[in-house]
This record gives structure tokens, sequence and C-alpha cells, in this order.
């Protein structure tokens, strides 16, 4: 009980003092029966030393990407995070503080979300940014909704088939008590979304199209067509990226005419860690500002001319608006919004630019590398960013298993999310899997095949 | 009156990232990739391809690093001093949590690795599950959502889905005007129509009231306990009764589950549902505003319903369980907040048992003492014992013109964060006081001092509260001003 300052002589001393009676009568209130049965069943409190030994043993039992080359990207990437980093997120001022609620002493969390939202609209190209959401997946899911509040009479929301199966699955999760049917696109031979089918089948009642860009297959679908097709309908067109580094060399999302631009931005400040926490970037047009989910931060001035951040328009929000808001969120991803600006700040045009290239180039290698062992092909011929898909004659689950007793972690099997693509995998290529890494693994798989 | 702000050296403004750029610097060196350059239009079509991105910046690494370490000072911080943010729980987050979370088997581990190269966050995520279960009385668990309010959603998705499955999706919840902000926000995102209850003059929901609101359309009572006026719902074992007869099921707001370690567990008091936030409760840091974890405990009816995956135990090997077909589905990609999740295992492991109810216990002698030590100064609009935090008014200084504002913003001079203000809001100009357990009694004394000052200077020079906070960086923020022509973006024309 070493982070609780006071003795048991201090508490009673205390109710004594100030005249709030015994224990027993604050907790009055607490009707007996309940009180009866509150009693813990947790096993007793673990010293310092012996809880980080238990910490440790936990952390070992897991496979660790520093140790082991993982090929594993879909929305998760593993890429390198400088170390100033984590040391300036570290500091206790950012890390221990709560909500700017009281903006004369809370600049720094605000002026450093205001940088974030200045970094998401200029790599998005979109004129408004928020705080952060959650992660990329239930960012795309309040995208949706917005969407559906913007164009209000329209029931119906095509989402491709190509966008990763898990932001999917979160869309129809969020959207599942309301009148909103979610159709999916097919995808093609080419792993692009199908646009001939979409231009068939879109209507009148159509409120949004969603796509993933890059698409979860690693390729680029055709934005400006589709950009077409969805403007005809008089539709929104949301678009949502898993692998932010993409956009140091791919265009931005506002030039092909999109309107809701979200995406996922852990690759930039923020470690795997099994899945979460990550951070969802959401950017918008001017025009949608008031439909926007999320905080947002806004310059102002003190009251001497000084300049100075403070949260804005929350008249939108939860706690003014109430069962009007524009959603229930009331938090945002801070601290790994923070993460995100401190690593772009570091690399610089320059560097953000040259980390995507070199993502691109390692990630041709090891593709052409694979598709030339015999037994792997290329699933889908289209241009690809820092992920592909590759077709084995062999069940790649076992081979998998072969990989790994060589301490590698190989692509991920498509098939449990795609059961059509049998014997496929995906892979990711990032810096950290240099070229040494890479031919490990080309090395082990012609080995294995 | 001399200065009491010690939390911040700088005495200027910091300017913005953009505007410490110039051409040819970066922060960053990458590895070369030892091949041959390859030109990316020759991949991808000409009209992908993206040309500079002109306004980031370029800056060196020590100017990133001077950048945010002065940013950081313009901050205050629970490691900075006393944070009584009421219903926000501000406690002490211990350092061993963040050595834990750093250990490179949890920060680099894929979600998509085969599972059997997993089993240590596999284990920690079921064995968490169990210890939720167990303080909330509510043996299911979830550990999948980003925030508390990312639960309540979850949990209002279960209660519609039971009682689809029941027969009757219904169409109604019920929430008491002493609920979160977020509860009536949730319930219309999950298609509900909202029906206020007003408490009783003892601040508290009455079971004669929901009788005569409860029906067949009412899916659920919303409500938090202890409630946002700091009062345990001493009428909790009633109303619950009544619900459940008419078929309703109960959700409780845990964002106050500091207050009842040990002395209420919402399981036993007839709850169906709760979120528990992870980032209170448990101390995980909360880091300017998130992340955040707020994972789902419910009854066995409604298990399985619950958010897939869960993590489950066979014979000594872990796994997650995606095969739920009643589930309402995924929530957010791959499995929860996973590093606020290590903390607060570390947290309930550091503590046990007795420490959490120690925790309780602490954090409501401290809101006690506060609220009896402020008294004579402040208006006590509900005056009964209170749990972990008390609610004053500023009734008392109406006279003087002094409003909540302008005390919250005196603190401020006093060196201290402001309790939560104008929340809730049945109460007017409501002051919401969390002490929580980690203060120690000089700092509770040293806040009560301040508090007392501030009510005197109210009476005899109240202009001072209204120029307040003066020593600090920054004077009042002019929040109309950025509400009415929105700014939310640097940009190279201004």
């Amino acid at each position: 009980m070493r982070y609780i300052p006071a003795t048991d002589k201090d508490l009673e001393a205390m109710l004594a003092d100030s005249g709030a009676g015994a224990f027993e009568e604050i907790i009055s209130q607490v009707p007996k029966e309940i009180r009866d049965k509150a009693k813990l069943k947790l096993p007793p409190e673990l010293d310092e030393l012996s809880l980080m030994r238990h910490m440790k043993s936990l952390s070992d039992k897991n496979a660790q990407m520093d140790d082991t080359p993982t090929f594993l990207g879909a929305g998760a990437y593993n890429h390198f995070i400088p170390a100033a980093v984590g040391h300036i997120l570290s500091r206790a001022e950012f890390f221990t503080a709560y909500t700017p609620y009281q903006p004369e002493i809370s600049q720094g969390t605000l002026q450093a979300i205001y940088e974030f939202q200045t970094y998401v609209t200029l790599l998005t190209g979109m004129d408004v940014a928020n705080a952060s959401m959650y992660d990329g997946a239930s960012a795309l899911a309040e995208a949706v909704l917005m969407a559906v509040r913007i164009k209000r009479k329209r029931q119906k929301v095509f989402i491709s088939s190509a966008v990763h199966p898990e932001y999917r699955e979160t869309v129809k999760t969020y959207t599942g008590d309301l009148q909103i049917t979610i159709v999916e696109i097919p995808y093609t031979d080419e792993g692009k979304t199908d646009i001939d089918w979409l231009e068939k089948n879109i209507d009148e009642d159509t409120a949004a199209v969603a796509l993933q860009y890059p698409n979860f297959f690693g390729t680029v679908d055709d934005m400006n067509a589709i950009s077409k097709i969805v403007s005809a309908k008089e539709a929104l067109f949301i678009s949502a990226t898993t692998e932010i580094v993409a956009l140091g060399l791919l265009k931005a999302p506002a030039e092909f005419g999109v309107d809701i631009a979200v995406a996922e931005g852990q690759s930039l400040g923020n470690a795997v860690n099994f899945g979460g926490p990550h951070v969802g970037l959401f950017a918008t047009k001017t025009t949608y500002l008031r439909n926007m989910p999320g905080r947002l931060v806004g310059e102002t001035e003190d009251l001497d001319g000084k300049r100075g951040y403070v949260l804005t328009l929350s008249t939108r929000e939860q706690h003014i608006r109430r069962e009007k808001a524009t959603s229930n969120i009331c938090s945002n991803q801070s601290l790994c919004a923070l993460a995100f600006t401190i690593h772009l700040s570091l690399l610089g045009k320059r560097g953000f630019k040259e980390l995507a290239q070199t993502n691109l180039e390692l990630a041709h290698y090891a593709k052409e590398k694979i598709a030339s062992l015999p037994g792997f092909s290329i699933r889908f011929n289209s241009p690809t960013f820092n992920e592909f898909v590759i077709q084995s004659d062999k069940d790649v689950i076992e081979l998998n298993r072969k990989l790994l007793k060589r301490k590698i972690i190989g692509g991920l099997p498509l098939q449990g999310f795609y059961p059509e693509l049998k014997n496929t995998l995906l892979f990711c290529v990032t810096e950290k899997t240099g070229r040494e890494e890479i031919e490990r693994l080309a090395e082990a798989l012609g080995d294995i095949s | 009156m001399t200065s009491h702000n010690n939390f911040n050296e700088s005495s200027q403004t910091e300017p913005l990232i953009f505007e410490r750029s110039s051409e040819g610097k970066t922060g960053v060196m990458l590895p070369p990739s030892g091949l041959d350059r390859i030109d990316a239009t020759n991949i991808f079509p000409q009209d992908f391809m993206r040309g500079e991105i002109e306004d980031i910046p370029q800056v060196s690494e020590v100017e990133v690093v001077r950048h945010f370490t002065r940013l950081s000072r313009l901050n205050y911080s629970v490691d900075g001093g006393f944070y009584p943010l009421g219903s926000c729980t501000m406690k002490y987050n211990p350092k061993v949590n963040e050595e834990a979370a750093k250990l490179s088997g949890f920060t680099s581990s894929h979600p998509y690795q085969p599972q059997e190269l997993s089993q240590g966050n596999l284990q920690l995520m079921y064995e968490l599950q169990e210890m939720l279960g167990e303080i909330s009385g509510l043996p299911y668990v979830t550990l999948q959502p980003a925030a508390g309010a990312h639960g309540e959603m979850a949990g209002m998705m279960m209660i519609r889905a039971c009682h689809e499955a029941r027969g009757n999706a219904r169409s109604k919840v019920l929430i008491p005007d002493t609920a979160h902000g977020t509860n009536p926000a949730t319930s219309a995102l999950c298609g509900y129509h909202v029906i206020p209850v007003k408490s009783n003059e003892r601040g508290v929901i009455d079971a004669g009231e929901i009788e005569r609101l409860m029906d067949e359309e009412v899916a659920a009572l919303m409500l938090t306990n202890p409630n946002t006026l700091g009062l345990f719902e001493e009428n909790i074992l009633e109303v619950a009764n009544v619900v459940h007869n008419k078929g309703g099921l109960i959700y409780c707001d845990g964002a106050n589950m500091n207050a009842l370690m040990g002395i209420a567990r919402p399981g036993d008091m007839g709850v169906d549902v709760l979120h528990i936030n992870l980032h209170k409760t448990f101390s995980t840091p909360h880091g300017g505003g998130g992340p955040g974890s707020g994972p789902v405990c419910v009854t066995e009816e409604l298990a399985p319903y619950l958010p897939f995956p869960l993590a489950e135990e066979k014979e000594g090997l872990y796994n997650l369980n995606h095969n739920r077909p009643d589930s309402i589905g995924k929530i957010k990609s791959f499995y929860g907040n996973f590093g606020i999740l290590v903390r607060a295992y570390a947290y309930i492991k550091s503590m046990g048992g007795e420490g959490l109810e120690r925790v309780s216990k602490t954090a409501l002698v401290n809101a006690n003492y506060i609220k009896e030590r402020l008294r004579h100064h402040f208006d006590i609009p509900y005056d009964r014992p209170c749990m972990h935090e008390c609610v004053l008014s500023d009734k008392k200084q109406t006279p003087y013109s002094v409003k909540t504002l302008d005390i919250a913003k005196r603190l401020i001079d006093y060196g201290f964060h402001p309790p939560t203000i104008y929340f809730p809001l049945v109460v007017q100009g409501a002051i919401m006081i969390e002490p929580t357990e980690t203060e120690p009694r000089r700092a509770i004394d040293n806040f009560c001092d301040a508090m007392i000052g501030i009510a005197n200077e109210a009476r005899e020079n109240p202009e001072i509260l209204k120029m307040a906070p003066q020593n600090v960086n920054f004077r009042r923020l002019d929040e109309v001003k950025a509400a009415r022509s929105p700014k939310l973006r640097w940009s190279k024309e201004g």
C-alpha cells in the first residue's frame, strides 16, 4: 500500500478533527446486504521487486519483433521510433496531466494537439482535423455515422471489401442499432475495389462510399474514377488509411475529392503494443466541421492578447448537447497523438518522404525476391506500397510454422478473413525489416518449399 | 501575494514547431537500405505521386526536444501537484507500472502473431478479466473498449442485443439527472429514446419515481453509483427490483469505482452491466486526455453478447476466442488498449484486495474531510456524508458577484489545479472536488486553506478573483473568440 500516504491514525484524526463522524457513519448509506458481500477475494499485495519479476516473466513469454523478424502488418506496423520520442513523452507534465479543461495551465497539451491537428491536415490535405480518435477502425465507424448525419435521408453506405476486415467489422457494430444498410463492394482480381460493380449498384439512397487507401491488399484503388462515381450521386467519399507512412509518397486523399479522411496513426511514434493503444486520425472539409465528432483545439488569445489555445466548439459534444451530441466520445488518444507529433517533427519534410521511399524500396525487393521462388507468385498484379499478397502452392499455416522454427514470423494468412484467398499471405516490410531480414526470409522460404 | 506557482519556470510562450523550420534540417537519420534507388513513378501511376509536403517543418533533434520540453512546462500535472478534478479520479500513477508497460515483450508483440507466441499477453488479459470480475461482482468481462464512453457504447449495445433475443428490443432508456453527460449521448447512439429521471431532495433516485416511469418499453435504467453528487444511490436494491420486475436491465456507469472497492460491488447491487474506467480507479496515466480503457463487466445472461475476442484459458494455455455468434461484434481493431491493460494489471497486483479496499476507504475519508473543513465557507447543496467526492456551489459567493469560474481561476494563483466546475448540471455553479486516496493530509489542508482564503477574498476583494489567474504565463483565454471564428490549424498564410 505504498501509494497511500495516510496511516490509520491519520484517517482517524482527520475524521475527528473535521467532525465528519466515524467511517461507519459515512458508509451507512450503503445497504448492509451489499456491504456484507463486498470483501475482495484477490491475492495479497506484491512488493515492487516481485511485481517486476512477475511482469518480466509474462513479457518474456511473448515473441518480440526486435528479436524475431516479423513480416506482419495489416494495420499494426513495426516502425523504428527515435529515442527522443519516448523521452519527451514520459515527461510527467504530459504523461500525468488530464484533459485540458483549464487552458491557463494546460497550454502544453493544447498547443501539442493544435500542432497534431495541423499535421493531420497536411498529410491528408483536408481543411480541418480533430484531436484524435481511439484508433483507425473506430474513426472509420465515426466517419460513416457522420456521413449519415450529413446525408440525413440516405440510409445506405458502401464499403469496399478491400478495407481492413476488422475496420469493416467495427463499422457494422457501430451502425448495427441504427437504420443503416452496409453494402460491401467486391474486389477485383487485381486486388482493387470493383468500380464497375459500384457504378451499377450505387443509387440515390447512398450516403457514403468508403475505401481504404492504400487498401488492405497493399494496392491502390482507382481513386479518381471512384470519386467521380460517388460525386455524381452526391454521396460522400470516405477514405481510411492504415499505413500513414504511405502518404509520404502518395497523393493526399483530399486530392481525390475525399470528404472525410480517417487513418491509423500508430506508424508514427507508437509501438505496435499487441494492437493498442494506437491513434485514430480524423479530418474533413470545413463545410462539415460542425458534424465532426471528437475534441477540437482552436487558437485564441488571453486577456493580454497573448496567443494561446483552448478546447473549442464543444457545443457539438456530449457534455452540453447530451442526447443530441455528434458522438458520445469524450476523450481522445492525447498521448499517442503527441507521440505522432514528436516523431513527425523529428522526421521533418525530407525524413518523412525518405521513410516512405525506404519502405517502398525494401518492400519491392522482398516482393520480387519471394515471388521469384519456386511455388510462390504475386497474387494481385497491381502496384503496392509496403504490403503485398503472395500466393503459395503450399499450406501457408504449415509454412509459417516452419518459418517460426527458424525464428521468423511470416506474413498473415488471408484465408481467415477471406476464405476464397486460400494459401495467400499478406507480407509487410518496413525499415525495420531490412535487406538482411528479407534475405533470411527468402532463404528460409526457398529451403522449406 | 507571492506566487505559489513553481511548476512553471519559463515566462515566454513557445512558438509553433512550424515556425521553427528552416530548409535542410532533420531530426532523424534512417538506415541505408543497401538497395538501388527505385523511382516510385515506375511503380505507381504518375497521378498518384505526391510532391513535397512543403509545410512539414525541418527541425533538428535538439530543437524538437527543447520545443516539447518547453511546452511540457506549460502544463499542470499530477506529479507536480494536487489535481482534484471531480469524477476524473486524478490519483498518483505508480512508476513501476510504466516500467512494466515498457517491457519489450509487451510493446513489440504483434496482434496477429500466432497465439502460442503471445502467451504472456493472453495470460495477463485473462487474469485481468478475472480480477475485474471479482472487483465488480460481475464475472464476465471484455477488455475491448478503448475508453469509458466506448465501454458505455458496448454495454448499451449488449443491452439491446439481450432485449432483442428476449423478443422486444424496447425503445427507451431512463437516465437520472445526476448521470454523466456521455450517458444520454451513448443511449441515443444506440438508437434509444432518453427519458430523464429527476433525483429527489436527498440527491438520489427514488424507487417510486422509477415505478412511475417504468414500462415494457424501457430497456434499461442507466445510472452512476455513487452518483455525480458524490452520493451513494441508497435505494439501489429497491430500484433494481422495480426495473427487473418490468423486464428492464440496470446499466451502471463505473467511472466512480474508486469509491466502492471493499464497500460495495455493483454486481451485488443488482447491476447487469458496468463499465470500468481503468485510467481512473486503476491508476493509469491520463496522458492529457487519453489513451484510456473501458472494460465492461456483465452478468451471465449478458455474457453471450460481449464484443469479441475474449481471453480464455484451457489447460494452462491461453487463447483469444473470436467465435462468439451472439456477440455485438468488434468495436475497434485488435484487442483493446493493451498497453493500458498492462498498467492496470500491475496496479491491481501491487495493491492486492486489501490495498484496493484501503484505496476506497481513504478516498472517502479525504472527501468527507474536505467537505467538513469547507462547510462554513461554501454552500453544500446536499449536506450528507459523501463518497469519494463532494459537491459545493457558489451560492454563498453570489452576493459578491463571484462565480464558480472565478473561484476556480483564483485557485490557479494559489498553485492548485481547480476542481471540476459546473458539473453536475443539477447544482447551479457546482464545484466538484475529488481528492483521491493519494493525497497526504498536508496537501489536502493546503488546498482547504486556499479555498477558505478565496472565500474570504470573495467578501473583501472580489476583484482579485475576477482578474485571476495572474501568477501564471497565461491569463484568462478567450473561449468565445475561439468558437466564433474557429482557427484549428496553423498555416503559412496566418
